[in-house]
């Protein structure tokens, strides 16, 4: 991406995830559906990035500030009866955004106390935070504690979904190009060096953190609005590792990899049902040949997550060496 | 006038180890000074104290009228002191010219707000800072590596970007941690020339940490000697030369 | 009071196994400064290779009685130690080089596709087994209505036995020295003449090993096993390694019986839906307050 061009860029990505969802319609349903967790997983994994990738701090607990914003959002929007369009895309807004700034707080109140810790240490610590938010949900009885909640309005759809993927690349690549931004760079490759350049790493991790947080809450809302039922189990941290999964297949600090990484990775169930569901190849005389592959999906990810490690743990797309130490 | 340096009594512990104890030191405007002694002396915890990497335990260390103990790593540098590593912490995954270039951050309050935006203010800023990272480089025949990553420089290069990322945060006063490790002698002699000349022309203090002699006593006004944490002498070069408690401490008893 | 004494109990038998799998972690970190998070699936292995060996010990052995009830054990904490020397083996020791994160993401890997695999229909099913009786179960009623269920006792028996032949192994043999020598300075060990991979396979297996007693005696207290049971504890004896100060084995011994003492308490007296974030709780607060853990050394930062 030319990081010149950037502001360019987003708004024509804007004017064209409009464009595209006035033939929403034409899409099939499934699909389209599909394409929203596509949408709702880029800003997920490209705002962790921001965190574990350029930052170099390992959160493990994205999902929590996750469910921080489908639950804000989700329990402003069932406040609201059939509303007319210009009123729902209001409330919606609204209703995304709040749940973005609750997660923001959620994202401070993780940072600040993780400041000291790195590594390993900070992953478990953002996990527990992560699992704290997740059983807090559960026993908050008002938003159906480990029922559920259901959502009234699907106000998802794929302008919303694509156009905060958008706002959330450009926030993240036009802070990371900038004199500034390169900071957070500078906190990951040495903390001490950085500090001894004049760097507030404190400020820098934080910032990370809220702004990750922020938009992993509007995922969030997007997703409550989507799915239309959420429940505290949704929000575990095996959510938290599919996004890190994300990131790193795409290679720690690098935007464009973590995209087409959340892409794949959310259309591989799809395609590995797709090939479970053939009932009949050519010269094979057995029908289904490959149903056994809906049973042993989960498997085959994780067995080709510690194949990637051991094999290339800079990511698929990245041109790095390696990881941050 | 006073001292731009001032450490009184500077002491810290480290459990039961007495790193460093009772230091008294001062560094004048626009004075090099050394600082030796043998092997785990203490040479390195004086920068990490002076830098704010480690608290003292004890004493008082004023910089430019202002005490720097309780401040953290980052505040020290912005009142005007920079340094450089023993062993080369440079950030190995960007390139030359943002490794300079990321010490302007000292200068540019309104970091968030204007890169998201990047209206003119945050173009003229850029480019600004980039015509001063460039001029910089170039002084220090570094700007040809402008897009080469940190991590693929010579050893003496690295040296030298470090010393020139130290300068960018327009310091008062350089720390240099043995920037004379792993150099041959016409290293050696470029980079006194270099210490000399960025003295000069920046009109700042430097505070020289080195094993090698030739360069110490080539170019510093006045050495502080360390032994196992307590100053044992101090003075012009030639009379440490002569000092009998040195070269009893270099030559072990 | 007696309610009191009575939580007390049983949260020391919680804690207890928590200790024993807390030990697992801490002297991997110890020695690997890394987090074995497949831990707690090896945890969980343990107590299904125990539901499927019982009915084969049964062939030769009493079952239910202490005899029998040992042997299930010990087979399974045999089979656990081969499990844990190979996962290193495979997984973890190409990365020996690599960057934490990446070796941690590795066990992120390892543990999904131990559980993953384990729910499968043809390997255990995801559905919940009722794990045999092994041990004879009898119910001690002291005074004022206080009781002490035998299963109990043999957690408190089990652990001490095993802590005191954990103690003797690293405090009095060769292999034991070998491994404190590695979690001092594992190049100076190498230097000196230790062969590192023995020991590290070495020290999987023994924490793996105490990670399957756990499992079996977690199974003869709540009898229900479950491919995803090792997930909550196994996260939980990591916080009481933490707790303990990670690297620490006495430490991580405390912090489990802290944390299983402190989870029953709060799930006693205050809410039992709160239970599962009492331990990250602590966690955050330990780091917060002690980062180097109760009984930890703390590190400094060499620049």
């Amino acid at each position: 991406m030319n990081i010149r061009h950037a502001k360019t860029f987003f708004l024509g990505a804007l004017v064209l995830c409009f464009l595209v969802s006035l033939f929403a319609n034409q899409i099939n349903s499934y699909w389209l559906f599909i394409s929203y967790d596509i949408g709702i997983n880029i800003i997920l994994a490209v705002s962790l990035n921001l965190i574990n990738g350029y930052t170099g701090q390992f959160s493990l607990g994205h999902a929590g500030f996750m469910a921080v914003g489908a639950y804000t959002a989700a329990a402003i929007t069932n406040q609201f009866g059939e509303l007319n369009p210009y009123l729902s895309i209001a409330v919606f807004l609204g209703a995304l955004l709040a749940g973005g700034l609750l997660a923001a707080v959620a994202g401070l109140l993780v940072g600040i106390p993780t400041l000291r810790l790195r590594g390993d240490y900070l992953a478990i610590v953002t996990l527990g935070f992560g699992e704290i938010i997740r059983v807090v949900f559960q026993n908050m009885q008002s938003v159906g504690g480990a029922r559920g909640l259901s959502v009234m309005h699907g106000w998802t759809n794929f302008f919303w979904a694509f156009g905060f993927a958008a706002v959330t690349v450009y926030v993240v690549t036009a802070l990371v190009h900038s004199t500034y931004g390169r900071g957070f760079i500078a906190v990951r490759d040495d903390e001490v060096a950085a500090s001894a350049m004049g760097i507030s790493t404190t400020k820098y991790k934080v910032t990370a953190f809220v702004v990750g947080a922020f938009f992993a809450g509007i995922a969030g809302g997007l997703y409550a609005h989507s799915k239309q039922f959420i429940t505290p189990g949704g929000f575990n941290f095996m959510q938290s590792i599919a996004i890190v999964v994300m990131v790193i297949l795409g290679g720690m600090g690098n935007t464009i990899g973590v995209i087409i990484a959340a892409i794949l990775l959310t259309l591989l169930p799809e395609g590995l049902r797709a090939i479970a569901d053939i009932e009949h190849i050519p010269g094979i005389v057995t029908a289904h040949p490959f149903v056994w592959v809906s049973d042993t999906r989960m498997i085959i990810y994780s067995l080709l997550l510690i194949i990637l490690m051991l094999t290339r743990p800079q990511g698929l797309f990245s041109l790095r060496k390696s990881l941050s130490k | 006038m006073t001292a731009l340096l001032q450490i009184d009594k500077a002491t810290i512990r480290f459990g039961g180890l007495t790193a460093v104890s009772e230091l008294d030191l001062q560094i004048g405007r626009n004075e090099l000074v050394g600082l030796i002694g043998p092997n785990g002396a203490g040479k390195t915890t004086v920068f990490n104290l002076i830098t704010g990497v480690y608290q003292p335990t004890g004493g008082e260390i004023i910089f430019d009228n202002r005490s720097l103990v309780g401040r953290k790593p980052h505040q020290i540098t912005r009142h005007g002191i920079a340094r450089t590593f023993q062993n080369i912490r440079l950030f190995g995954s960007m390139t030359v010219f943002d490794n300079v270039r990321i010490t302007a951050q000292l200068h540019c309050p309104r970091g968030v707000r204007n890169a998201l935006w990047r209206g003119s203010a945050f173009r003229d800023g850029e480019k600004e800072i980039a015509d001063e990272v460039m001029a910089l480089l170039e002084i220090f025949q570094l700007g040809k590596f402008r897009d080469a990553l940190a991590n693929g420089l010579s050893y003496g290069d690295q040296r030298r970007l470090e010393i020139v990322r130290a300068l960018a945060t327009r310091p008062k006063l350089l720390l240099l941690d043995e920037p004379a490790a792993g150099m041959n002698a016409i290293e050696k002699i470029e980079l006194m020339r270099l210490i000399q000349f960025i003295k000069d022309k920046y009109q700042i203090s430097v505070l020289l940490v080195e094993h090698d002699m030739q360069v110490v006593m080539g170019i510093c006004e006045r050495i502080a000697v360390l032994d196992y944490g307590i100053k044992i002498a101090e003075g012009k070069p030639e009379e440490i030369r002569a000092n009998s408690k040195v070269i009893e401490a270099y030559l072990g008893s | 009071m007696t309610e009191f004494l009575q939580q007390l109990i049983n949260g020391l038998a919680l804690g207890s196994i928590l200790a024993l799998i807390a030990l697992g972690y801490t002297m991997v970190y110890g020695i690997l400064r890394f987090i074995n998070f497949a831990h707690g699936d090896i945890f969980m292995l343990g107590a299904f290779a125990g539901f499927y060996l019982a009915p084969k010990v049964a062939m030769f052995l009493p079952m239910p009685s202490i005899g029998g009830g040992l042997a299930v054990m010990g087979i399974s904490m045999a089979i656990c130690a081969v499990v844990g020397i190979l996962i290193e083996k495979l997984a973890y020791r190409p990365l020996r080089r690599s960057p934490k994160l990446t070796v941690l993401i590795t066990a992120i890997g390892v543990s999904l596709l131990i559980e993953y695999t384990c729910q499968n229909d043809h390997v255990f099913g995801a559905a919940p087994k009722s794990f045999p009786t092994i041990f004879p179960e009898y119910h001690i009623t002291q005074l004022s209505g206080l009781s002490l269920n035998s299963n109990q006792i043999i957690v408190f028996a089990v652990t001490l036995i095993l802590l005191l032949a954990l103690r003797f192994i690293v405090l009095k043999t060769k292999i034991g020295m070998a491994m404190r020598a590695l979690s001092f300075n594992p190049e100076a060990a190498a230097l000196m003449g230790i062969n590192t991979d023995i020991v590290i396979s070495f020290t999987f297996g023994l924490g793996s090993a105490l990670a399957a007693a756990a499992g079996i005696l977690f199974a003869v207290n709540y009898p229900s096993i479950d491919p995803l049971m090792g997930v909550l504890p196994g996260l939980k004896a990591f916080v009481a390694a933490v707790l303990g100060g990670i690297g620490n084995l006495p430490g991580a011994a405390l912090g489990g019986v802290i944390i299983g003492v402190t989870e029953t308490l709060v799930a006693g007296y205050i809410s039992s839906t709160y239970r599962d974030a009492i331990a990250f709780g602590i966690l955050i607060i330990i780091l917060l307050v002690k980062p180097s853990g109760l009984l930890g050394k703390k590190e400094i930062e060499k620049v």
